[in-house]
């Protein structure tokens, strides 16, 4: 089947990798970008969008985002998350490597990108395990793993087993040029820490995870990064304290980037008071000023990138007590929402804010994506900056319906996504 | 129902006891005067101990956590009460077996029971369930996680204004390992709720919360200087865990710092009562002279728990009727 | 309507004194040589004091608190500020005089013999009350009282107290 030929004329268009924020129009032809501005000459349209008074913008990238499968579809499938990615204006979604058989081997990143074709929402990539089957102790096979595609390795959110090992995984995975993304905790400082060590988690009585034990982890993989030149990407970071320390690693040449989820840039640990699961989180929602500095962070661009940190869950796993619920929040629906609000509460201006959802993430994973230039893949994303919508159970897509912006008021909402020059969503044809 | 506060109904009449946040005064109040009059029940040349208050009512106590002495208790408040008693000793392994909490609940509820009696190692075990649970039951919470324990707060707060009357001049001293102690916490929330001068926690730093002050107290790392001058000191007991969890070096050190004596006593008032949520560790907390001399009143506690938690069950349970209050007189 | 004043003390002072009369009486008959008195909460005890001191009787006044035995505490609760019962001598065995200010539905009285037997098992109780109305629900008898007043259907009576003692009578509101 061929592609239709489309052109979406008269949005704003904001592409920050090139730095363009202008009202123009955009040519599509076999799932690729044409031209800029005007149609070149034999172009015909067998469709055009109208995006008058709307922003058109890349396609989001999104460095995290659990789709659940294989192993979890209890949770969730790849079906149905890239699905509601489509709706919120997602195109690209690295999958981290904790699903079921671990993404250790290139069979399952086959499986994983075979599986999203199949549904045609989005495009799905991975990174894969950095250790077996992430138990922390033993190296994967990481050359081939980079040679079958993925954007780098972790260990998911699990610890590696000790320094040294870790000092090992880095070295190895830097003789390949592979991108090593970290999420910096020690285990034992968290001592099963469910809430921020702070003055709610001594009020409800419940286990505290204390800034220290991200910010000894953050020094500790720095020191290694600057002995092993691995390259390093610091993920979900949550606290003040980790930026400085990184910001001054970077300052002495140190190559380190950053990302944050974009929950953490609005709710704090009082919005867990009351053991509110829906704000069971792991790294945990901090203090006011620690969200503070991941927003001046964001702001100014030391870090590069807003990631959902999607982890869609069946209702049960939030049913339980605070500390024997599930962490996670069903994201994908609200980056750019949240994002957008940034934007509204004079954060930073909405180029920068939409670099840190296109061209931010594209270059940590060194994709060529997230961008608008002619030959690149035609991903898009048109939104409506005015538009105000509310978020509720019924319009949430994606299956899990864990999150604690039910009912929140947003505005700014995607009309079309573009995939490959398809389109994959559009608001007015939602039933 | 007011959705704020879960605990009370529509009436501001008890219904669940889950934690002292967010009950006001003259509510403790009303639970300290009817459990007053409980008191008198045990006192007195009854034959029959028991009032048939809650004859017919069925309370289940659901303990996730071994405690055969706080089981105990309500169990026997239950049976004064003439309600009956269904014991259900679920150890968390269990549930971890399949069985999630909710689970348990739906079925337990098949068997029609008006109460549950909760404890839980986790905080805020007790709000879920009183979240999760049908309409008509009423929850208490025996104790959850490091949470909240309100029942032996408010027998300590009985056994304080049995001595001290007014709360309002009151100085009050806890000592030990608050950072773990639900007990604790629920004391410090009703110490301030009832308005009394001042609240001190006393401890080393690894058995105080992150910034303890903000419970609304005063710190003290050294006993002496935190004792003085007070009316009440209240000693929390020492689990054996906090040595080899390496909080602590040894209970000898502990009880050097932080053990009473009676001379550490002369610090405090004259007549300053001395308690203690038990059991105690003699020679820890404090030495054997303390423990049964004439400034303890740790016996006292133990015969004010059956009292308050007959008053919590029957105020509880006596509030049902706010469903449909189609009074005929 | 204001509740109206119905009798004053010093009437009410003389209408428990032919109460002690009528009970003296009554004892003799009986040949109860030895009797003890339990007052009910709140008016019955104000009733019984004075009884007691009347009929020269040598144990201390019981006084009964009923809330606990109360059919209707479902709907109505607990009440904290009633005094507790003290029965300061054994039951067993022992001839009662029961006092209560207000006889109407008997439920009360149901509910202090019920008490009452859980403090042991008493020889015989006799009745006695201050003020008797129309309105039994269950067969209870008092065997001395002291007015038996005529009243409008849904007017209520009560006493009020300690000092001075006071009959008051209205619709209720």
């Amino acid at each position: 089947m061929t592609s239709p030929s489309i052109s979406i004329i008269n949005g704003r268009l904001i592409d920050p990798a090139n730095n363009i924020d202008e009202v123009t129009d955009i040519h599509i032809s076999q799932g690729e970008i044409l031209a800029i501005g005007d149609k070149p000459s034999g172009f015909e349209a067998t469709k055009i969008i109208d995006a008058s008074d709307k922003v058109v913008c890349p396609g989001l990238v999104d460095l995290s985002a659990r789709l659940r499968e294989p192993g979890l579809e209890y949770k969730a499938t790849i079906a149905s998350e890239t699905r509601a990615a489509a709706k919120a204006g997602i195109t690209t979604l690295i999958c981290p490597p904790d699903t079921d058989p671990v993404t250790d081997s290139p069979a399952v990143m086959e499986l994983i990108r075979r599986k999203a074709k199949q549904s045609g929402y989005a495009r799905v990539l991975c990174t894969a395990a950095i250790s077996k089957k992430l138990e922390g102790k033993e190296l994967s096979e990481m050359a081939e793993l980079a040679e079958a595609g993925c954007v780098g390795v972790s260990n998911a959110y699990k610890p590696l087993g000790n320094t040294l090992i870790e000092r090992r995984a880095l070295e190895y995975a830097s003789t390949f040029g592979i991108k090593v993304f970290l999420k910096a905790e020690d285990r034992h400082l968290r001592n099963n820490g469910c809430i921020h060590e702070g003055i709610i988690a001594s009020r409800l009585g419940l286990p505290g995870f204390p800034e220290a034990a991200e910010t000894v982890a953050v020094a500790r993989d720095i020191a290694l990064a600057e002995s092993t030149g691995a390259a390093l990407h610091f993920q979900r970071l949550s606290t003040a304290k980790s930026i400085s320390k990184i910001n001054r690693a970077r300052h002495d040449g140190i190559d380190l980037s950053m990302d944050v989820a974009a929950h953490q840039l609005h709710l704090t640990e009082m919005d867990a008071d009351g053991f509110n699961t829906a704000c069971h989180v792991d790294p945990p929602l901090r203090t006011l000023r620690d969200r503070e500095a991941l927003r001046q962070a964001v702001a100014k661009g030391d870090i590069q990138a807003i990631c959902s940190d999607h982890q869609p869950h069946e209702p049960d796993a939030k049913e339980h007590p605070f500390p024997d619920s599930e962490p996670g929040i069903s994201a994908l629906e609200t980056l750019l929402p949240l994002t957008l609000k940034l934007v509204q509460e004079k954060v930073m201006s909405l180029p920068d804010a939409l670099h840190r959802l296109t061209a931010g993430p594209a270059a940590i994973a060194g994709l060529p994506y997230g961008r608008l230039n002619a030959g690149s893949s035609a991903d898009i994303c048109i939104f409506d900056p005015e538009a105000h919508w509310i978020l509720n159970e019924d319009n949430l897509l994606s299956q899990g319906k864990n999150t604690p912006f039910l009912n929140w008021e947003f505005t700014g909402q995607v009309t079309h996504t573009l995939f490959e020059g398809r389109i994959t969503y559009s608001l007015d044809k939602e039933s | 129902m007011m959705k704020g506060n879960r605990q009370t109904n529509s009436k501001g009449q008890l219904k669940h006891f889950l934690s002292i946040d967010g009950l006001t005064r003259d509510l403790l109040l009303e639970i300290l005067d009817n459990a007053q009059n409980f008191t008198s029940l045990a006192t007195q040349g009854r034959s029959v101990k028991k009032v048939p208050l809650l004859r017919g009512k069925t309370i289940t106590n659901l303990f996730f956590e071994n405690s055969t002495r706080t089981r105990t208790t309500f169990e026997l408040a239950a049976k004064r009460l003439s309600a009956d008693v269904l014991n259900l000793n679920i150890s968390t392994s269990a549930t971890s077996k399949g069985e999630s909490l909710l689970d348990t609940l739906h079925n337990l509820e098949a068997m029609y029971c008006d109460m549950f009696v909760v404890r839980h190692a986790s905080s805020g075990a007790a709000h879920f369930i009183a979240k999760h649970c049908a309409p008509h039951i009423s929850v208490i919470n025996a104790g959850d996680g490091s949470h909240s324990h309100p029942t032996q707060a408010m027998l300590d707060m009985l056994t304080i204004r049995q001595h001290k009357g007014d709360f309002t001049p009151l100085r009050v001293a806890i000592v030990g390992d608050i950072l773990h102690s639900r007990v604790a916490r629920s004391q410090i929330l009703a110490l301030n709720t009832l308005g009394v001068s001042e609240v001190r926690v006393i401890g080393p730093r690894t058995l105080l919360p992150y910034d303890a002050r903000s419970l609304g107290v005063h710190v003290y790392h050294d006993l002496i200087a935190g004792i003085s001058d007070v009316d009440v000191i209240i000693m929390l007991r020492l689990q054996k865990e906090r040595m080899s969890g390496a909080l602590l070096p040894s209970e000898a050190e502990y009880f050097n710092l932080y053990g009473l004596t009676e001379e550490k006593l002369q610090h405090a008032k004259d007549d300053v009562i001395v308690m203690h949520p038990g059991p105690i560790n003699r020679g820890v907390e404090m030495d054997s002279a303390v423990a049964d001399g004439k400034h303890s009143v740790i016996l006292e506690q133990v015969s004010n728990g059956i009292a308050v938690r007959m008053a919590i069950m029957s105020m509880c349970l006596g509030a049902q009727q706010d469903i449909d209050m189609e009074v005929s007189a | 309507m204001k509740p109206t004043e119905f009798m004053q003390e010093k009437a009410i002072v003389d209408l428990i004194d032919g109460m002690a009369t009528e009970l003296k009486n009554r004892l003799q008959q009986s040949g109860i040589i030895d009797p003890v008195m339990i007052g009910i909460h709140t008016g019955g005890v104000w009733v019984a004091k004075q009884l007691h001191q009347t009929l020269e009787i040598s144990e201390e006044l019981g006084t009964l608190n009923i809330s606990f035995y109360r059919d209707d505490f479902s709907r109505i609760g607990l009440n904290p500020q009633v005094e507790p019962s003290i029965i300061p001598f054994e039951v067993e065995n022992r001839h009662i005089i029961l006092v209560d200010d207000v006889l109407q539905t008997g439920r009360t009285i149901r509910a202090a013999m019920n008490e009452i037997f859980d403090f042991g098992r008493p020889a015989s109780i006799i009745l006695a009350t201050l003020i008797e109305k129309d309105g039994r629900e269950l067969p209870i008898v008092a065997d001395v009282v002291g007015m038996k007043p005529t009243l409008k259907e849904g007017d209520y009576i009560s006493l009020t107290g300690p000092s001075p003692l006071t009959l008051v009578m209205g619709k209720p509101s």
